[in-house]
């Protein structure tokens, strides 16, 4: 009798140990499916993008005119509309968000108003990007129209100022909470020296926590700007959509992933298709190289 | 105090002054757009707008249905999809700090939540939809369900590891098998944690539009079926909001409140369980 209770026993806990290693065998594959994941969406690109590259080349990427009727592609006019959609955005928000990230880290770490700063911010993180397009066309594009009118320059109210300005209130959450996590890192031993020494807080500020988190604020900058590289609803309903080589910064234009938006459902042959997808892959490249810099300086600078 | 220290204090004052300014400038257009979509969009919703589908264009009502219940099943299925993915690809980050497939496994997750939008759309088409031949709200749910895995994983990782190793060693301790361990010590410890995650990227791809448009591509008709198009509020959102349409804009303006409100309130609630379990996400 005793015999078969123990044989129970001892079958029960193979089931024990053959369930761990199931448990801990399927953990592997998942974590390694991730891998697989973002290699598979790799692979899919450049498989997909193939057609392009073998029948455009290099000169793809400089060509200036896009005309998918006449099987013309030229992305140049896209490079450029991201890049500078992208930048001019990141430079209208870095004054904002470097003074969220002093204010949160430095003036004033704790308390109801930084709470509320905080919450705020994240909230501008959280608002879906179509309805900051939405806004932005009925609400933002008469108020540039008039700006233009009075510069002077062709009031089109939608353009790649309009998008940057949308843009650069969507990219500041992530500079700023980034920053301000970075400044609070700053050890108060190096403050309080300062302080010591007579300095006033603009001046501790200025000389201590700046220099200190330098490369940590660079990093968030990037991580903005991969933001900013990406984006597309926000943008694809301000810019203009228009393939034309932007003449100025309140011209109409067009960024990577705004084309794509657009006109991926409308390609009709497959170099079309397979130029929109290169430019998906550029697209991919750009944002994964950028963010993985970023997130390298964060490490170091965490670690230090 | 002589000249030159009230000169640096005033600088300093002033540059205090100009930072809080610079600092709280954020909070106006948040508010500029929670007022003005409250405006807009409070006057279109009423019971017909909840209930109807859209109207051909000319005609005035006409109701967004069929986005409201496209919405909550392709986001329910993304749901169902990616949670256990993400909570397990969790588990399996925060037990192997170090190791060479776990440093993997942790940049793929970095790669991942830096690609656009627009990119994972593009290789979900290519996927699901190509091969099937045809859109589908389906496709689309994977689309999100990829997008919603980072988020998932970061934060299951990030709470299991505040959770004390003598609470696994207690329990390996008394002779219970690994998985009982996790499964019934560690991940209920670390639920709230988990579930304030799976909230937190429940909010964040319920607005998201890039995705969905080669995927569900968008239906003017009311469709349970996830294997066909279907509609959803960000799509809608934008197809209508960009037409030329007046009547189509209404809709546009109720749909917008509808989302706007439902992602911040996700948040909020986020927010709120967080502070309360005292976890930091």
């Amino acid at each position: 009798m005793g015999g078969t209770r123990a044989s129970k026993k001892i079958s029960g806990s193979y089931k024990q140990i053959r369930a761990e290693t199931l448990f801990r065998r399927s953990l592997i594959i998942i974590g390694a499916a991730m891998l697989v994941l973002v290699l598979g969406i790799l692979f899919t690109l450049i498989v997909e993008s193939i057609p392009s590259m073998k029948t455009l080349g290099l000169k793809y990427l400089w060509g200036r005119v896009w005309d998918p009727v006449n099987n013309i592609y030229g992305a140049f006019p896209f490079l450029l509309g991201t890049l500078l959609t992208s930048f001019l955005a990141l430079i209208i928000s870095i004054p904002f968000s470097f003074a969220i990230a002093i204010y949160l880290g430095e003036y004033r770490p704790r308390g109801w108003l930084s709470n509320f700063l905080r919450n705020i911010v994240d909230l501008i993180a959280a608002v879906p990007s179509v309805i900051y397009g939405f806004w932005g066309l009925i609400v933002l594009v008469p108020i540039v129209r008039s700006l233009e009118m009075k510069l002077g320059v062709l009031p089109y109210g939608i353009g790649i100022f309009t998008a940057s300005l949308i843009l650069a209130v969507m990219i500041i959450p992530y500079a700023a909470s980034l920053g301000r996590e970075m400044i609070r890192l700053v050890p108060s031993p190096l403050k309080e020296a300062a302080y010591s020494l007579g300095a006033t807080r603009y001046e501790v500020i200025r000389s201590v926590v700046l220099p200190f988190t330098k490369s940590g604020l660079f990093a968030g900058l990037l991580l903005s700007l991969g933001r900013a590289l990406g984006e597309t609803m926000a943008v694809t309903m301000v810019i203009g959509n228009t393939s034309l080589l932007p003449t100025s910064i309140f011209a109409p234009g067009n960024t990577m992933a705004s084309v794509i938006a657009n006109e991926f459902t409308e390609a009709d042959h497959s170099i079309y298709l397979s130029a929109l997808i290169e430019l998906g892959l550029v697209l991919f490249l750009v944002t994964v190289v950028i963010n993985m810099i970023g997130k390298r300086i964060i490490k170091r600078f965490t670690n230090e | 105090m002589n000249v030159h220290v009230k000169y640096r204090v005033a600088k300093s004052r002033l540059a205090q002054g100009l930072i809080v300014a610079l600092a709280f400038i954020i909070t106006l257009p948040l508010l500029a757009i929670i007022i003005f979509i409250f405006r807009e969009g409070i006057t279109k919703i009423n019971w017909n707008f909840l209930t109807h589908i859209p109207k051909p264009v000319g005609e005035p009502g006409g109701g967004i249905v069929n986005a409201l219940v496209g919405s909550i099943l392709i986001v329910l299925a993304a749901t169902i999809m990616s949670v256990p993915l993400g909570v397990l690809c969790g588990i399996y980050l925060s037990e192997n700090k170090t190791g060479r497939l776990s440093y993997w496994s942790r940049l793929s997750v970095d790669v991942l939540q830096g690609i656009p939008s627009i990119v994972i759309g593009i290789v979900v088409y290519f996927w699901i939809v190509k091969p099937i031949g045809g859109f589908s709200a389906f496709s689309g749910s994977v689309a999100l369900g990829i997008m919603m895995l980072p988020i998932l994983i970061r934060s299951t990782e990030e709470t299991l590891k505040l959770i004390p190793p003598s609470l696994k060693e207690a329990g390996l301790a008394l002779g219970l098998p690994y998985h009982k361990v996790i499964l019934r010590v560690i991940v209920p410890c670390g639920m709230s944690g988990i579930i304030s995650g799976i909230m937190l990227s429940i909010a964040r791809i319920a607005g998201e539009t890039a995705p969905l448009l080669f995927t569900a591509f968008g239906n003017p008709y009311l469709n349970t079926n996830l294997t066909k198009p279907m509609q959803s509020l960000p799509l809608l959102i934008f197809n209508y909001a960009t037409s030329p349409y007046d009547e189509w804009h209404d809709l546009a303006w109720g749909a917008a409140l509808i989302l706007l409100f439902t992602v911040l309130l996700l948040n909020i609630i986020t927010k709120l369980t967080t502070r309360r379990w005292n976890v930091q996400l």
